[in-house]
């Protein structure tokens, strides 16, 4: 505390900052709060603009009923196609135990669902545009109702590909398996995007990148990913 | 293997843990011969960096031998390399363009949810850093594994003793791109927050890229020694009001350039430091960037701004309207180390850079635990301190200049 009161404490030219400190915040949250009253009443009768944003972008994350999720990837659009096949799957789909080809494009797949579960999926594509598009659908048979599109597109300045995944889906069970498998954090959408993410680091790096290393936490081993 | 690990705020303790070993096939492992503590390790050690655990090896300054190679390194047993605490794959769009520490892919799936929730986006890896930078084990330990080996190492020739190269892992190319980011032009006169090993890097910098002048800034004795030292002209902001100060310094202008290496931990008695330090006590805040505001509020108009301590959250009472108005320009980040190495090391063979004044204790990995606490408590005393897995504990060697301070 003694420089606190030492003459050196008061000497200068006065501080902006120490009277930003006192703070005159208390008479100013009074104000916001008309203001912004008036500002919301305002925009209930305003007209909307079609954008240019990505559907799966539009509307609140919990009114939507599909997924979509981009990355960019530094690979030439054509090697990242050709790599997005069943038989490599598993190599970046983490929850993926294996996906088994029945011909005509159609696969079943065996994943790990929640309470240690295994889900069966049964999977046609519908459409496939060389270097550009992969949609599918899932049959009656399948556990989980499902359809996506992966999707190829150039990125700009010779950056690589933008590879953008879209999903819908029904949750298992209802509500309480989504929350289930979110408490697994094996909910398809979190799911998705963490193997897309490791699509990229595979095709990036040649390896799905990997923490693993030593902690003195007992429960870890030093060879597994951890949170 | 023995390592150096977190265990909550100012806990530090050494334990013995499994050996890491080779995930993947551009691995390698180190066996560790020297280990720095850093000013960001006390950062951890106060607790107000967001996403440790209790149990993780800390440590990202670190150099020593290669034991252990994957298929894909291009490493080989036995050479001496000094690893750059930011991991980097070397092949992403981030890592192309030279920002290896914005790398995409070194924060895995599993960690860099939660970094993207905060940060806006995935920060890149580092080692022994929070699992904000992906939950890597660090290398003050008598093991680390280094992934994406083929890039980051940096090859020791084996004249140079490691006390001379241990800072190529980030406190020198951390001083070096401060100053490259400062954007110094001939003659300029560059201010210097913090006399830390960060600071005292910069200012060698600063001189090195062409500045006319470097006021460096502080308050503990020693560290200004070792600044005037380096060649700053140096101020204590327990003896001036440091704006008057530097303004007198510069006619009225005010410096051209304003580099904090102070970082979330300001020190001082000042009216906003110490509001700042009542919230984050209560976690309202994270920051105390007292000599951040300091160092815009003095730097000249049209002036630069760089960045190099660090922050981790949101800061209160920034002096954005003065940022503004003055037209300043701002430079920050965590340092692609990887982008400076070849060019830094071959600068430290030349003699360029003094890598060793600063150095004051040289102290066995299983005295961590009383280093950490003098480098929190001693700062005047402890200017940089060398753990080695090598030396018998209690064996601490003090520099002679130092020990009797
Ligand atoms: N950007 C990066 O990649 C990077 C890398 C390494 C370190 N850092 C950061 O750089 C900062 C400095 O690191 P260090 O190892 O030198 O730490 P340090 O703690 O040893 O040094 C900080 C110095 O700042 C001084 N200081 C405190 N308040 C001050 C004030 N108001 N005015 C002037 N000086 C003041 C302290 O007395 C101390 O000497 C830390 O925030 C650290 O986390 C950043
Ligand atoms: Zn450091
Ligand atoms: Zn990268």
């Amino acid at each position: 505390m003694r420089d606190f009161f030492s003459p050196s404490a008061g000497r200068g030219t006065p501080d902006p900052l120490a009277l930003a400190a006192v703070g005159a915040g208390l008479a100013f949250a009074g104000i916001g709060y008309a203001f912004w009253r008036r500002m919301r009443n305002a925009e209930t009768d305003r007209d909307d603009i079609a954008t240019d944003a990505p559907h799966w972008t539009l509307d609140k994350p919990s009114a939507r009923a599909l997924f979509g999720k981009s990355v960019l990837v530094n690979r030439p659009r054509t090697d990242l196609f050709a790599a997005w096949k069943v038989e490599r799957f598993p190599e970046f789909m983490e929850n993926v135990v294996a996906v088994e080809p029945l011909g005509g494009g159609t696969a079943r797949w065996t994943i790990k669902g929640p309470m240690g579960r295994e889900v069966h999926l049964v999977n046609s594509i519908t459409e496939s545009i060389e270097n550009e598009t992969i949609s599918w659908q899932s049959e009656p048979e399948s556990e989980i109702a499902n359809s996506g599109e992966v999707r190829f597109a150039d990125a700009p300045a010779g950056r690589g590909t933008y590879v953008t995944l879209i999903l819908a889906y029904d949750p298992p069970a209802g509500k309480l398996g989504r929350l289930g498998a979110k408490l697994l954090q094996r909910e398809p959408e979190v799911q998705a995007r963490r193997d897309l993410h490791r699509f990229k680091q595979l095709m990036e790096t040649g390896e799905v990148t990997s923490n693993a290393s030593p902690s003195a936490r007992k429960s870890e081993s030093p060879v597994e990913p951890h949170i | 293997m023995r390592a150096v690990t977190w265990q909550g705020r100012h806990k530090i303790s050494v334990e013995t843990v499994p050996d890491p070993e080779i995930v993947n096939p551009r691995d390698a492992i180190l066996q560790i011969t020297s280990t720095a503590i850093c000013g960001s390790d006390l950062h951890l050690y106060d607790g107000y960096i967001p996403g440790m655990r209790v149990g993780d090896i800390v440590g990202h300054e670190f150099m020593g031998e290669v034991v252990e190679v994957g298929s894909g390194s291009t490493l080989k047993k036995g050479q001496r390399v000094v690893v750059p605490f930011t991991i980097s794959c070397g092949s992403c769009f981030f890592c192309e363009k030279q920002q290896f520490s914005a790398c995409d892919n070194s924060n895995p799936s599993e960690t860099r949810d939660a970094s993207e929730l905060l940060m806006g986006h995935a920060m890149g890896g580092a080692f022994g850093y929070a699992h904000l930078t992906g939950g890597y084990a660090g290398g003050q330990a008598d093991y680390v594994r280094v992934p994406y080996s083929d890039v980051g190492p940096v090859i020791i020739p084996d004249d140079l003793p490691d006390d001379d190269v241990l800072f190529l892992s980030d406190i020198l190319p951390t001083g070096w791109h401060a100053a490259v980011n400062a954007d110094i032009e001939p003659g300029d006169t560059v201010a210097v927050w913090g006399c830390g090993p960060v600071g005292l890097f910069t200012i060698q910098s600063a001189l090195l890229l062409g500045a006319g002048r470097v006021i460096a800034i502080d308050h503990f004795p020693a560290r200004l020694r070792l600044a005037k030292q380096l060649g700053a002209e140096i101020l204590d902001y327990k003896q001036v009001d440091v704006r008057e100060a530097l303004n007198e310094m510069t006619g009225g202008i005010g410096p051209d350039a304003c580099i904090d290496c102070v970082g979330m931990e300001s020190h001082g008695f000042t009216p906003d430091n110490i509001l700042d330090q009542v919230k984050a006590q209560y976690y309202s805040v994270t920051e105390r960037p007292h000599a951040l505001r300091q160092a815009i509020l003095a730097c000249r108009k049209g002036g630069r701004v760089s960045i190099p301590g660090v922050y981790g959250g949101f800061a209160d009472k920034f002096p954005l309207g003065q940022l503004m108005e003055k037209g300043l320009t701002v430079k920050s980040g965590q340092t692609p180390v990887q982008k400076y190495s070849g060019d830094l090391l071959k600068m430290i063979q030349d003699g360029k850079f003094d890598t060793t004044s600063l150095v004051s204790h040289h102290a066995p990995l299983e005295d961590a635990a009383e280093m950490y606490r003098h480098w929190h408590g001693e700062q005047n005393e402890y200017t940089k301190i060398i753990l080695k897995p090598g030396l018998e504990k209690g064996a601490i060697e003090a520099k002679k200049e130092m020990a009797h301070v």
